[in-house]
């Protein structure tokens, strides 16, 4: 899966899943913020990533996600580490 | 205190319609919601006859995080309370400002438990249930859930006494304005409907097992019936204190001047006549009515061949003399369980409000004990002015409520 590819499908999952319209997502966006996200919506995020990418994000990984842009950065660095594991 | 209590709204979600309007005509036209559910034959169930019940879209109505704390049967009651709601004209912002209160029947959640259970086994992390499945999970998962969407600042708990869950709901409520402790409360059941909810029901034996004919399954009080069909949905009824529904312009629909329990104090699933004619004297007793002013009763009759007995008998004792018309809309529906006996106050009502009574289909012989009824086997043209509905339950939990017209 390229970068392009893990990126695309990221923002669509979000869209659907938090129902936010898809012009907000935006790499230096606040992920938080615009998701509107409070703790309980942390733990159905990841169940997404899980369901979409077959990795388990720990609640610690969290404290240094910040925008739309060191998110895609996490995923795909997990990605790439699982494809070498 | 002894404050007056009257409906002011209904709503509905079953496998007669999705709304009043559908449901009422569903009653008038004897029409039954039974199906087959061919994925219980493929867990192994002895019998795949169910009350088919849509599923409700609620995006669009309901936003992410209302929803995904919502279990099938939390669903149903969300789309059924809106409804009535809208009918006794309870605006939001009217809600949020006054005390309004839930008490509501639902006596499992075993979708949403099973779901999490195989998801833990399989995934061997609990994060993986995601935020929903403690909301879901839950007996309270309706009032939970609909006091947290509703915002509503009254009373707030769930009520699981078996089948006669929903009726004691409605029960409780009005007992609660009657002495003055609430003014507005949102009451009701909700069952749901699926192959994880009824293995063990299916296991004992007591679901019919007609398949080849599911319209003709469920059959209160007919010499042949041979067992009851499961079935589901939700039924609000929302209670009020008589001066505050008036005050504030709300449609005064009905009255409820008596609710009857009792415990049988026997055996854990079979019925008993004592324990149901202690319920249904305490209710005429609490209502101040004689047995002879009740114009029509909605039996809890089942289907199946010990409990319609036991009720048939129990009404010939309290009810013999004076023989109103008695109709099971479980001949339509199938036993609606946690929700029954609040759905079958408003079925009850549907027909109060518009001069007849529901046929109890499929009755086509009696047996020796039903034969003392006067059992309306047609749709029947009648003024109601009072009806009872019976509700009895696994444990021996029994309940009787009383309605009157407002005239």
């Amino acid at each position: 899966m390229t970068q392009e590819e893990i990126i695309s499908k990221i923002n669509e999952f979000l869209v659907d899943e938090f129902e936010v319209d898809a012009e907000k997502i935006v790499p230096t966006a606040n992920l938080r913020e615009t998701l509107d996200l409070d703790s309980l919506d942390y733990v159905d995020l990841v169940v997404i990533i899980e369901s979409n990418f077959g990795f388990k994000v720990v609640a610690e990984d969290f404290i240094n996600i910040h925008t739309f842009q060191d998110f895609y950065d996490y995923v795909n660095r997990k990605v790439a580490e699982k494809a070498t594991a | 205190m002894n404050n007056r209590v009257v409906i002011t709204g209904l709503g509905i979600w079953s496998c007669l319609g999705k709304n009043l309007e559908e449901v009422k005509h569903s009653l008038y036209t004897g029409k039954s919601g039974i199906g087959m559910d061919m994925e219980r034959k493929a867990w192994g169930y002895r019998s795949g006859l169910t009350g088919i019940v849509e599923a409700p879209q609620l995006k669009g109505l309901l936003d992410r995080r209302a929803r995904v704390g919502l279990s099938e049967e939390a669903e149903y009651a969300y789309m059924a309370t809106i409804e009535a709601m809208k009918n006794a004209k309870m605006e939001m912002d009217w809600v949020e400002k006054n005390e309004v209160g839930i008490l509501y029947g639902n006596d499992s959640s075993a979708k949403a438990v099973s779901e999490a259970i195989d998801t833990i086994r399989a995934k061997k992390d609990t994060t993986l249930l995601g935020s929903g499945s403690i909301f879901q999970s839950m007996n309270c998962t309706v009032t939970m859930n609909l006091s947290t969407i509703f915002k509503l600042k009254g009373i707030n708990f769930t009520i699981s006494a078996a089948c006669a869950s929903g009726s004691h709901s409605i029960g409780l409520g009005y007992l609660m304005i009657k002495w003055g402790l609430q003014k507005h409360v949102i009451c009701g059941g909700a069952q749901e409907v699926n192959p994880f909810a009824f293995g063990s029901f299916d296991g004992l034996s007591a679901f019919s097992i007609r398949e080849n004919d599911p319209t003709k399954a469920s059959r209160p009080f007919d010499r042949d019936r041979d067992g009851l069909v499961p079935s589901g949905g939700a039924a609000t009824v929302i209670l009020e204190d008589y001066e505050s529904a008036v005050k504030r312009g709300a449609p005064i629909l009905a009255e409820v001047i008596g609710y009857g329990f009792s415990s049988n104090g026997d055996h854990i699933s079979n019925s008993n006549v004592d324990g149901q004619v202690r319920s249904l004297h305490m209710a005429l007793n609490g209502a101040g009515v004689k047995a002879a002013d009740i114009d029509y009763i909605n039996a809890h009759a089942t289907s199946t061949p010990g409990g319609d007995r036991t009720e048939a008998q129990a009404i010939d004792m309290v009810f013999g003399e004076s023989k109103p018309l008695v109709s099971s809309t479980k001949s339509m529906t199938g036993h609606e369980c946690w929700m029954a006996g609040a759905s079958e106050i408003v079925y009850s009502m549907l027909m109060m409000q518009n001069n007849f009574v529901a046929p109890n289909i499929n009755f086509e012989n009696p047996d020796e004990a039903s034969a003392k009824l006067n059992i309306a086997a047609k749709t029947t043209e009648k003024n109601i002015d009072m009806f009872l509905s019976n509700s009895f339950g696994f444990g021996g939990t029994n309940s009787s409520l009383i309605v009157k017209k407002i005239k």
